[in-house]
């Protein structure tokens, strides 16, 4: 078992040593019991069998009593999973979002991050969006996940127990990069999460558009050093010519603005030759006119 | 009396021959064979992609194949497991081969219906198979098809959920034709209450096939719909919500797995008087149990869910509901174990097939308690813990129930005998092998390694590790069975009477192989109960 690191860890586990222990129990009562049946009345030891058509005290007893551990059993999962259901009210509120195949972390103050960094023992609570299919946040460490179901607005809450990295994974079967969509919980004291908080988070000298192609995990299917992953790369896309296939029928196409624009907003337009449809969703409420012109404008520098 | 002169000396396959004799014949003994070649053809070709999988998990990172080809190796092992194997399984071979034969009557209640469903079984699997050649491949959505991945991913989900919708017809004609033969040709004296556990277990399985599986043919029809009309059903970015797949999905996709498993009941609960020599204990309620399981079974489906989004009642609901489903298995397990108590056991092959079987099934289902309740459930919902959980009950279950049956009536359909020293050889390896494949993902799930993952992190590489190698041991045991299962039928000499085990059920009373209309002399019934050792009657050669 890995750590466990949040209030309802603890709850998760008990119950699951509960639930365990009288099982075990149960499972190498019962074995014993039929294996030694096996040998005592063997052929040999027993010749003669005797009918036995039944008990109907027996049959009482291990009706009841299988019940009354089942309950004991439901209590506790109902027990430990019942926090869940409601958030405090002086919870912090973070959106996370999953696209294909990214977490991406959106804070009250607008910042957005590609990990969650949280403070330790403060209640916390996700509210879980999807952009395109279903994805489940995961964490482990955490024992919790809740689906991203589009169109949904799902949500947990935890409060950290442990200070640490903790991994996040999606858990919800969502396409061909499924297994890589990975990110992090990184737990600071308060006084360390405040001052996260405070920093403006380092500006670096990246190019505007690069920044809006990482936020919205447009690298994880388009490569920029030539390479094929889902989608075609950019490295060298503007100006390119390549044959697309558009309402069934082929033809010759620029990439120019116009068609970066249209690609953003009707992925599924026009596909160029050797890749998939209906991977990518429309970003079109997404990035607005002035961000596809900064993409645009980096992408005429990536030759 | 009247059939003596009849059918004096033929056997089901002497008369008619040659290939048309066996894909057209109405007669249930061919048509079940039939079911089993085709449904060993399939398996085989499922296990070959599992070993693959599991090939592939055996490091981090690439081993054998791209994650595409890795995802649509799960899907497509997942749909034939499923559809082509293990839910026809005991059923279509076993429970058309001997349900009428332990009624005491001469075939099912429709014959040709019986056909009509073998060639169904087969244009489903067909498209189902014809995936592999053409367009963007097989499908890479899980055996679950869940959307709004299902409606926009571009392989061929299409032709995948036709075929598993033309697949529920013969699931559902099999379902039907059961019923009616139960209820309509028991043999003159068999009450409901003297039939034996197997037609007690189809006739709990026929009820939930022909009433759940139209739910499934039509939300798989509408996948199709959605995908190929845009019409708005279950994604939500044209008006569709994906919660609503998820429903209608699972409240077919639940009770089937009481379709796959309540068969398997009724095997063991053949295989033990037997192997005993004395009445099975508590057959009222195990009989009465079969129906409980299929009754509650209907309204547990929300369990699949549980990290859906559902209100907190539905979770609380569902959760309960699920305990509950957990009683009358129990008390099938308790009975099981009674009747091995002051029998005169003979350990042969098929009693090993049940008893690892009750020991497999009882860790597939305290795994099973473990995701019902909702706080675990929440940790290891959609983990390894859920694959490893439902191959102890399918595979561990079910599967092992299957072989046990293939040992056990082996004998009879045939006329022949396996050699006894390799199966149990065979069966060792093959049981090691099984739980060195599936504990470790337990493990792994509960170390918190989520399914469907074409690679992972370094931490999970050792149970992963130990699962590829047990898949190798499995592989082997499996081999050795089937070889010597099938060397027995070219080798044996043995000349094999009508009843190798002392069996008491029907059809231990006609010859093996039982004759064209099943049984050259009337069936004797024992006096009280299918189960009356001490009322044996006597069986001449």
């Amino acid at each position: 078992m890995r750590t466990s690191a949040s209030t309802f860890a603890e709850g998760v586990d008990f119950s699951l040593y509960v639930i365990t222990g009288i099982s075990v129990f149960f499972l190498i009562g019962i074995t014993v019991v039929m294996v030694y049946f096996v040998f005592r009345y063997s052929k040999k030891r027993n010749p003669v069998p005797t009918n036995i058509e039944g008990s109907n005290t027996l049959e009482v007893l291990w009706t009841v009593i299988p019940v009354l551990l089942v309950m004991v059993m439901f209590y506790f999962g109902w027990m430990g999973y019942k926090p869940l259901l409601k958030a405090p009210d002086d919870a912090i509120v973070i959106d996370a979002y999953g696209q294909m195949w990214k977490f991406s972390f959106e804070y009250p103050d607008g910042r957005l991050t590609d990990s969650l960094v949280v403070p330790f023992g403060k209640p916390v609570k996700i509210n879980l969006h999807s952009r395109d299919v279903l994805h489940s946040f995961f964490i482990p460490a955490f024992r919790m996940k809740e689906d991203m179901v589009p169109g949904k607005n799902n949500f947990l809450w935890f409060e950290a127990t442990q200070e640490g990295r903790f991994d996040i994974l999606c858990a919800e079967y969502c396409g061909q990069l499924h297994s890589y969509m990975l990110s992090s919980v990184t737990v600071l004291s308060e006084a360390d999460y405040l001052h996260w908080l405070a920093n403006v988070p380092n500006i670096s000298d990246e190019h505007p558009g690069l920044s809006l192609l990482k936020q919205n995990a447009c690298l994880t299917c388009h490569s920029q050093d030539g390479s094929k992953i889902i989608g075609p790369s950019f490295k060298g896309i503007f100006g390119r010519t390549e044959i697309v296939e558009t309402d069934g029928l082929e033809r010759e196409i620029l990439i120019d603005e116009e068609y970066i624009a249209r690609s953003i907003k009707q992925p599924n337009a026009d596909i160029v030759q050797g890749y998939m449809k209906g991977l990518m969703v429309s970003y079109e409420t997404v990035l607005s006119d002035d961000q596809i012109a900064e993409i645009t404008d980096y992408l005429k520098k990536l030759k | 009396m009247y059939m003596t002169t009849l059918v004096a000396n033929t056997n089901f396959f002497q008369g008619k021959k040659g290939l048309f004799s066996w894909i057209f014949s109405v007669d249930h003994k061919r048509i079940g064979l039939l079911y089993l070649y085709s449904l060993m053809t399939f398996f085989i070709v499922g296990v070959t992609l599992g070993l693959l999988m599991r090939y592939e998990l055996l490091n981090p990172g690439k081993d054998l194949v791209e994650a595409k080809t890795y995802n649509q190796l799960f899907t497509l092992h997942g749909v034939i497991m499923i559809f082509l194997f293990i839910i026809p399984s005991i059923p279509a071979v076993f429970g058309n081969f001997f349900l009428p034969i332990m009624l005491g009557t001469d075939d099912v209640s429709f014959p040709r219906l019986n056909l009509l469903s073998w060639w169904i079984y087969i244009l489903g699997a067909i498209m189902a198979l014809s995936t592999l050649v053409y367009g963007d491949g097989p499908a890479d959505t899980g055996w679950t098809f869940y959307a709004p991945y299902s409606v926009r991913t571009g392989t061929n989900v299409s032709m995948a959920v036709l075929a598993a919708f033309v697949l529920g017809f013969s699931s559902i004609l099999t379902g039907l034709n059961f019923i009616v033969t139960i209820h309509r040709l028991r043999t003159p004296g068999m009450s409901f209450l003297k039939m034996p556990l197997f037609a007690w277990a189809l006739y709990a399985t026929s009820w939930i096939q022909v009433l759940a599986t139209p739910i499934i043919g039509i939300t798989l029809l509408m996948i199709a719909a959605e995908r190929m009309l845009g019409v708005g059903l279950f994604d939500p970015s044209i008006g569709g919500d994906p919660i609503l797949y998820q429903h209608l999905f699972w409240i077919y996709s639940h009770p089937a797995v009481y379709i796959m498993a309540l068969p398997a009941f009724g095997i063991i609960s053949e295989i033990l008087p037997t192997f005993t020599q004395r009445t099975i204990f508590g057959y009222k309620a195990i009989a009465f149990s079969s129906l409980a399981i299929a009754f509650v079974g209907y309204f547990i489906w929300g369990h699949h869910m549980f990290t859906s989004g559902m209100s907190g009642t539905a979770r609380f609901i569902f959760s309960m509901l699920t305990f509950l489903v957990a009683i009358p298995t129990a008390i099938k397990v308790f009975n099981w174990v009674a009747t091995l108590y002051k029998g005169s056991i003979n350990v042969q092959p098929p009693l090993l097939y049940a008893l690892a079987f009750i020991f497999q099934f009882m860790i597939g289902g305290f795994t099973g308690l473990i995701l019902g309740a909702l706080a675990t459930d929440i940790h290891l919902h959609d983990t390894h813990f859920v694959v490893g959980h439902f191959h102890y009950v399918m595979f561990g279950g079910t599967g092992f129930a299957f072989f046990g049956a293939l040992h056990y009536w082996y004998p009879k359909i045939w006329g022949k005998m396996y050699n006894v020293k390799v199966a149990n050889v065979a069966f060792t390896i093959f049981f090691i092998g099984f739980n060195m494949l599936y504990f470790p993902m337990l493990i792994v799930g509960l170390m918190g390694m989520p399914r469907r993952y074409y690679d992972y992190l370094p931490e999970f590489h050792l149970p992963n590790m130990i699962s590829t190698y047990g898949s190798w041991v499995l592989a082997t045991g499996l081999l050795l069975m089937l070889g010597n299962l099938i060397s027995g039928f070219y080798t044996s000499k043995r000349k094999i009477g009508r009843n190798p085990w002392n069996g008491i059920t029907l059809e231990w009373q006609t010859t093996s192989p039982p004759p064209l209309q099943n049984f050259d002399r009337m069936p004797v019934l024992p006096k009280n109960g299918p189960y009356d050792y001490e009322n044996k009657p006597s069986i001449k050669e």
